[in-house]
């Protein structure tokens, strides 16, 4: 599975993948040929034509030829738009997005994504996604830009706060493929990462009855599990040290000054309005930057990440 | 003919007022030289940094913070206060009215004003980096650079005062350019560098003030929250990225066009022919420069822009790659039936030719609609703008610097030493840069702080490669320091060259360049008819002592 991969492309796991590289290769090739014509014959020039004898002395080589130099700007010119016809033909197909794609919704924030599927839970860290299907990620983002980028798949779209965007992919093989955040957004940008899952029809199936029915989790451990998921990890420590936002040990039932002088007892409702409306009350010494977590954690979610919180004594 | 001049533009006057009122362009240049080489060895030294972080991944001994605050200064500083200013304002302040037969530029008090503003420019941007950093990258991408703490605001500001030193240089050679020629010379008997130095001081005026505008916008939405950028308040941060390219491409002609322009003057002074195809290299100049203006949209393929427009801005990318392509076959073509001589500016020529190559075919695979969403944002792009800025821009701007420098000092360097570090830059170069497409490709995304341990590899290869060319410019640096006291004298015309500033002036040359007026009867390079006597003091035999 992994023979697709070249010293210059990593393997090919999408659909397209193989089209984009057989365009890649081309633009390559042509390439090669142009800088070994340009690097052999300035070589052979450099040598055959060295000065023999003294520096000042008459030279009575050509000074241009028409001919010569329609020829370069003509050839050229017909190479590139062949590769400018190609590139967009490939361009058009991965934007035209199937009909019967299944749509999940993607959400990127400082630093991780969401999303969302259909049947109305959500996962985070992780995109899983069955095989030989159209998918279709709809995105959008919280805060500021990023880029959602699958190098096995050779797709990248950008992720904006005020509009969507939306790429296409089919995987053709089952397997885990790397997601990277590729416009910078940031300190941790280069941890916002994800995986795509891609299983099989069944095993999609059997994945997607398993999330809507998490009851034999306790709570304190789906909490455990949502706060690496979602990120929190990101901006809260666990041990005490200072992040981007304040740590998680020992804050549950302490008392905490905020920004606005206010003293307000770290409890149930406190936790909540924090990840609903987080910029409300910003316990002082730290910046108003956490996004709401609105629509993306459920009541339960939250319940969970309480308990969690609970355990960090 | 082994004594310096009595008395030259260095030493008449003397006193350090002399200096800073100055209106010689010559002095401005040479001041201007000055600030660039500080700002690029700075430069360097940070970029230098982050290949010793990045030589393994997670953190080695800086933060994540402190990378993002070090890649965005690197760039900023690369940019801005060097490579924009480096052969416009340096080498084409001191050669472009020599080479013209001119006595001065056209407007001698805006020349010295524009190197104070660029200094004013330059102490705000070193304040920001002392009062709170900036990690936004050195394209201030809205909205996180709305959004972010730090000292956003003062670089944005510098970069709104240093774009007024580019637009006064520009005006500047452009009124030069057209009033100030010698007796006899037409247009296309101007040598091609002042034919490149023109077509930048055109970009440089139309372009600068998008980015000045822009820089303003940025400031107010950061300082009273205009919302024309921030989504929160309903502005479109793709809007941002529009402004911003639409200077920042035409700025990379303002960076390479010079750098063309010095190569067309090494390859026909080197191989002693007029440059093949003179007029089509002259025209080249300015096509590019007016196609620049129109190819801004292939930054932002992944941007959210329509499909519609990134099907247009495909195409025209794609037509601004065939006057770069004429320019390199005629460079080629100028070595035919030369007598080459291979010294250290016509190294560097040479190592151009290869460079610049392989940047402008690695940009074909980044006009390509399909392949771009592949590469875009990730290390391929960073090797690409590398091999077209450094393998282009600051390779031809280090031959300009070894071929005027004897004319600029009147001294020879160690000719030993600058093959040496010749050498070690192009090996170092490329070292640190091929390993960077190939990563590239495999999908390691631009910016990174920490990395998979899949790209380790070509990250450790690279930063071997960073350390040999850092090697190699400080060797430049020990020698080129050395030689301005105790380098051999050159003489007048050390590289027998055909242009005023060698064949009508000394070295260094006299404080009003000429000691009569300069009279153009001839073609560009009359190499074929006339012998321009060497004075090299490698050269001599005893005879001519």
């Amino acid at each position: 599975m992994d023979t697709t991969a070249t010293i210059w492309m990593p393997q090919q796991a999408s659909t397209i993948a193989s089209e984009v590289d057989a365009l890649f290769y081309f633009v390559y090739w042509i390439s090669i040929f142009f800088l070994a014509v340009i690097t052999f014959g300035t070589i052979y020039f450099a040598v055959k034509y060295r000065r023999k004898g003294k520096r000042d002395q008459l030279t009575s080589g050509p000074h241009g030829h028409t001919g010569l130099e329609l020829t370069w700007s003509v050839i050229p010119t017909l190479i590139v738009l062949v590769m400018f016809a190609w590139g967009f033909q490939v361009y058009l197909k991965m934007n035209v997005i199937p009909k019967d794609a299944l749509e999940i919704k993607v959400t990127g924030y400082q630093w991780a994504w969401i999303f969302d599927y259909p049947e109305g839970f959500n996962t985070g860290g992780e995109l899983v996604v069955p095989v030989n299907k159209p998918v279709k990620l709809l995105m959008s983002s919280l805060d500021v830009l990023h880029s959602f980028y699958v190098p096995a798949f050779r797709v990248k779209m950008d992720v904006l706060p005020n509009r969507y965007t939306s790429i296409w992919f089919e995987a053709m093989y089952e397997g885990e493929f790397q997601v990277f955040c590729t416009e910078y957004c940031g300190k941790s940008h280069s941890d916002m990462l994800a995986m795509v899952k891609v299983v099989s029809q069944t095993d999609y199936e059997k994945w997607l009855e398993k999330q809507s029915d998490d009851s034999g989790t306790p709570p304190a451990e789906k909490g455990k599990k949502l706060f690496t998921s979602r990120a929190c990890n990101t901006c809260h420590s666990t041990d005490g040290s200072k992040s981007v936002g304040p740590t998680w040990q020992g804050t549950f039932g302490s008392t905490e000054v905020m920004a606005s002088g206010e003293k307000i007892t770290v409890d149930e409702n406190y936790v909540r309005e924090s990840i609903l409306n987080p910029n409300a009350k910003v316990v002082k010494g730290f910046q108003p930057v956490m996004p709401t977590f609105q629509g993306i954690l459920s009541d339960k979610d939250i319940d969970a990440l309480v308990a969690y919180m609970k355990t960090l004594k | 003919m082994n004594t310096l001049p009595y008395k030259t533009y260095l030493n008449s006057p003397t006193g350090i007022k002399s200096w800073l009122l100055t209106k010689d362009h010559k002095r401005i240049g040479l001041m201007y030289l000055m600030a660039i080489s500080l700002f690029f060895l700075v430069g360097g030294a940070l970029a230098l940094v982050m290949r010793l972080e990045l030589f393994s991944p997670g953190e080695q001994f800086i933060s994540a913070q402190t990378y993002n605050q070090l890649f965005t200064l690197h760039g900023a500083i690369m940019i801005f206060l060097f490579i924009i200013p480096s052969i416009p304002a340096a080498l084409g302040n001191f050669i472009l009215p020599m080479q013209l037969g001119a006595v001065d530029v056209a407007f001698p008090r805006l020349n010295l004003a524009s190197w104070y503003v660029y200094v004013v420019g330059a102490i705000m941007a070193l304040g920001a980096i002392v009062i709170g950093g900036v990690d936004t990258g050195w394209t201030f991408y809205t909205p996180y650079s709305v959004q972010t703490k730090g000292a956003i605001t003062l670089i944005v500001m510098a970069v709104f005062v240093l774009g007024f030193s580019s637009i006064f240089t520009g005006l500047n050679f452009i009124a030069t350019v057209h009033k100030m020629r010698a007796p006899g010379m037409t247009w296309f008997k101007m040598p091609l560098f002042c034919w490149g130095i023109y077509a930048t001081a055109i970009i440089q005026v139309l372009a600068t003030p998008v980015l000045a505008i822009t820089a303003l916008l940025l400031v107010l939405e950061r300082g009273v929250g205009i919302g024309i950028f921030d989504p929160k308040m309903g502005g479109d941060p793709v809007l941002f990225q529009h402004f911003f390219w639409f200077y920042s491409h035409p700025a990379v002609y303002i960076m390479i066009l010079p750098g063309m322009a010095i190569i067309s003057e090494l390859m026909a002074t080197f191989s002693r022919k007029p440059v093949f195809g003179y007029k089509a290299v002259a025209y080249s100049s300015l096509a590019i420069a007016l196609l620049s203006f129109v190819v801004w949209g292939h930054h932002m393929f992944t941007s959210g822009q329509s499909e519609l427009s990134a099907m247009i801005f495909s195409f025209l990318t794609f037509s601004v790659a065939i006057p770069s392509a004429v320019k390199v076959f005629n460079w080629m073509s100028t070595m035919y039936r030369g007598s080459i001589s291979f010294d250290v500016p016509m190294l560097y020529a040479l190592a151009f030719l290869f460079l610049f190559t392989i940047g402008g075919l690695t940009g074909l695979f980044l006009g390509t609609l399909a392949v771009d969403l592949h590469l875009h944002d990730t290390y391929f792009i960073v090797a690409h703008f590398h091999y077209t800025m450094m393998g282009g821009t600051v390779i031809a701007f280090l031959g300009g610097l070894h071929y005027w420098w004897p004319k600029i000092w009147g001294r020879m360097y160690s000719e030993k030493w600058a093959r040496i570090s010749w050498a070690l830059v192009f090996i170092g170069f490329n070292a640190t840069f091929i390993p960077q497409f190939i990563m590239g490709s495999q999908g390691m995304p631009r910016r990174y702080f920490n990395y998979l341990d899949q790209y380790q590899p070509m990250h450790a290869f690279s930063s071997v490669g960073a350390y040999i060319l850092g090697l190699g410019f400080l060797i430049m640096v020990v020698y080129l320091w050395h030689s301005v006291k105790n380098g051999p004298i050159a003489g007048s015309n050390p590289w027998g060259a055909s242009t005023f500033e060698w064949t009508h002036s000394t070295s260094p040359p006299d404080p009003h360049n000429f000691k009569e007026q300069p009279v153009c009867d001839h073609e560009p390079y009359p190499y074929a008819t006339t012998i321009f006597k060497s004075t090299n003091p490698y050269e001599m035999d005893d005879s001519d002592k």
